[in-house]
């Protein structure tokens, strides 16, 4: 990208970066604004005064964290459901060559390649189909679909970076093969797991569509936000929470970029 | 005496490829066997049926009198040097070679100290603190070798170890290879498509092609005595001559073969031998190399270097010493 190191970049391009970059962000930082307003019915721009008042009227509404909690089971859950289905679904495509594993493959992707209200529709009218009540591990299955994905291209993509042969040396030391997973497959794959693992747990924190379908009366977070929204009561609360979202999804995506990119290098190094 | 490898009959068939086909084998313990021959002929399947990671579809395999079909890699007494290596890249040099006792459940201390004298043994004493990433191909090929001695094995499996080696390193490995073998008294067994390797290293070399055996002996038999024309070929390019000429000098009408050096080359009308025209020399430093074009049969010679040559392109007088004409089994 750096094709002419020495030049800066004409005057209108910068500009042009600088305007999509705020348009990007500028709206995110606007929710940090209004969570300090001191104006609860609507939002008023500039706000009238500042004040830190929401956090704590957030702090001690039972709502807000039975809606928290629910978003951190679920996402919780989904995503050690997805870690165990994701690895082994992954070394069983990237190990071994069967009838059929190109269809496998594809069809491990397509919930994420679907759109989410394709998923949702398909989820509720399978459960209504079988007779199983709303609950929470129906949004906790609806969570897994997309959430397998997410773990299994990970695992995917390491698996394909490390060697076969290793394996088998450890075999060939005498290694059998829970202790050739847990000294040599695990360590290997480790750090792809939790990048995807966090990954997954991120999407699952802040997904809408699929669980508005799969779920009963439960609120997980986005729902419990869309739903204060049309309820012009203690709004800045909502801009609070949404704050904390942000916190909750942005630093395990940013952690897990981290990981995979020392990951690379690691993996590499065996050959 | 019980055969340190033995195969009787063994085939591995993928689908309809005949990878090992009808193999009989037998390994003495504390011999050096290579098994040599071009890719995809058979060698490397054998090697991981003696390893475990193949199980034959026919025929049985034993090593060491007991019956090895059915039974895991990780218990049979006999472990591998990979061709890449294989070495754990998130274990440290030391920890590698100690993984086979970890995973026997011998203690921290011990274990590290039994991995130390095998990377002593291999000449890499200190470096147990590497990972493997930080060391050269020929320091990774000892650690991998380090790692497969620590745990003692009856038979050494060696999968073209030398392979990723440059030719300095290699004819040091070479050596080194020969001497550890000769120090520890354990079987080793090497697949190697070099024959050059094949015939400095082994005891007896196994020559395969197409999944079968074609010769096995000592590499001088294999050398100077082939028993058909692949086996000629292969090992050291000897001349393969057919029936009609082999006719004229030995009276019997059977393939010869004639090795390279067995060849004098003279200038034209000089008495007795084989007119033929000089194709082209290849200086190859301590021998030159001339391909030769006798009536149509292409021949090979290689003559010590200095030696007065005519041009490319003249007429010559080949003679040979009948004794060095060799009369293989193969049906004309």
């Amino acid at each position: 990208m750096r094709s002419d190191r020495g030049q800066s970049a004409p005057l209108g391009l910068k500009i042009a970066a600088a305007c999509g970059l705020l348009f990007l962000h500028l709206p995110i930082l606007l929710i940090f604004v209004y969570a300090f307003t001191t104006e609860e019915k609507s939002f008023v721009w500039p706000p009238p005064g500042l004040t830190t008042q929401w956090f704590a009227v957030t702090w001690n509404r039972p709502d807000v964290w039975e809606a928290l909690s629910l978003s951190v089971r679920v996402a919780a859950i989904s995503t050690a459901l997805a870690l165990v289905l994701g690895t082994l679904c992954a070394a069983a495509v990237s190990r071994t060559k069967f009838f059929g594993r190109e269809t496998i493959s594809l069809l491990v992707i397509l919930p994420i390649a679907l759109p989410g209200i394709i998923t949702g529709i398909a989820l509720r009218s399978a459960f209504s189909l079988a007779d199983i009540p709303f609950s929470f591990w129906t949004i906790v299955l609806g969570h897994a679909t997309f959430c397998v994905v997410v773990v299994y291209n990970n695992a995917v993509a390491r698996f394909r970076r490390t060697s076969g042969s290793m394996i088998e040396a450890s075999m060939d030391l005498g290694a059998d093969g829970f202790q050739t997973f847990r000294h040599v497959v695990l360590p290997n794959i480790a750090t792809a797991l939790l990048a995807g693992g966090m990954l997954a747990f991120a999407l699952s924190f802040d997904e809408v569509i699929v669980t508005t379908f799969t779920a009963g009366q439960q609120q997980t977070v986005p729902i419990w936000m869309l739903e204060e929204l049309i309820r012009p009561r203690q709004r800045p609360v909502t801009n609070v929470v949404a704050m904390v979202v942000v916190l909750v999804t942005l630093l395990p995506i940013l952690f897990a970029y981290y990981l995979t990119r020392d990951g690379d290098q690691i993996a590499g190094s065996g050959k | 005496m019980t055969s340190a490898v033995s195969f009787q009959k063994v085939s591995r068939h993928f689908g309809s490829v005949r990878a090992v086909d009808a193999v009989d084998l037998d390994i003495a313990p504390g011999e050096f066997f290579a098994m040599l021959g071009p890719s995809g002929s058979g060698k490397t399947t054998c090697l991981r049926l003696i390893a475990g990671f193949e199980q034959p579809t026919a025929g049985s395999i034993s090593i060491f009198g007991e019956r090895a079909e059915g039974v895991p890699p990780y218990r049979r007494n006999v472990n591998t040097v990979f061709q890449d290596y294989a070495l754990f890249p998130h274990l440290n040099v030391l920890d590698n070679v100690a993984y086979g006792l970890m995973v026997k459940g011998v203690g921290k201390a011990e274990r590290h100290k039994a991995a130390e004298e095998a990377l002593s043994l291999v000449r890499l004493p200190g470096y147990g603190a590497r990972r493997p990433g930080q060391l050269s191909g020929g320091q990774r090929q000892r650690v991998a070798l380090a790692r497969a001695l620590v745990n003692q094995p009856k038979v050494l499996l060696l999968d073209e170890p030398l392979g990723a080696l440059d030719l300095k390193l290699r004819e040091n490995m070479q050596e080194e290879l020969k001497s550890l073998q000769k120090a520890l008294g354990i079987t080793f067994v090497f697949v190697t498509h070099d024959q050059g390797e094949a015939l400095s290293m082994a005891d007896r070399v196994a020559v395969f092609n197409d999944g079968r055996i074609m010769q096995i002996g000592t590499p001088e038999d294999i050398y100077q005595r082939p028993r058909t024309r692949f086996v000629a070929d292969f090992v050291g390019s000897s001349n393969v001559l057919p029936p009609d000429f082999v006719q004229r000098y030995s009276g019997q009408h059977r393939w010869g073969s004639l090795r390279p050096e067995s060849i004098r080359v003279g200038r034209a009308a000089s008495g007795e031998g084989v007119a033929a025209r000089l194709v082209s020399t290849n200086y190859l430093g301590a021998t030159t190399r001339l391909a030769l074009d006798a009536d149509g049969l292409k021949l090979h010679a290689v003559v010590p270097a200095g030696t007065v040559l005519p041009a490319e392109g003249e007429a010559v007088m080949l003679t040979f010493n009948r004794e060095h004409l060799h009369l293989m089994d193969e049906p004309a």
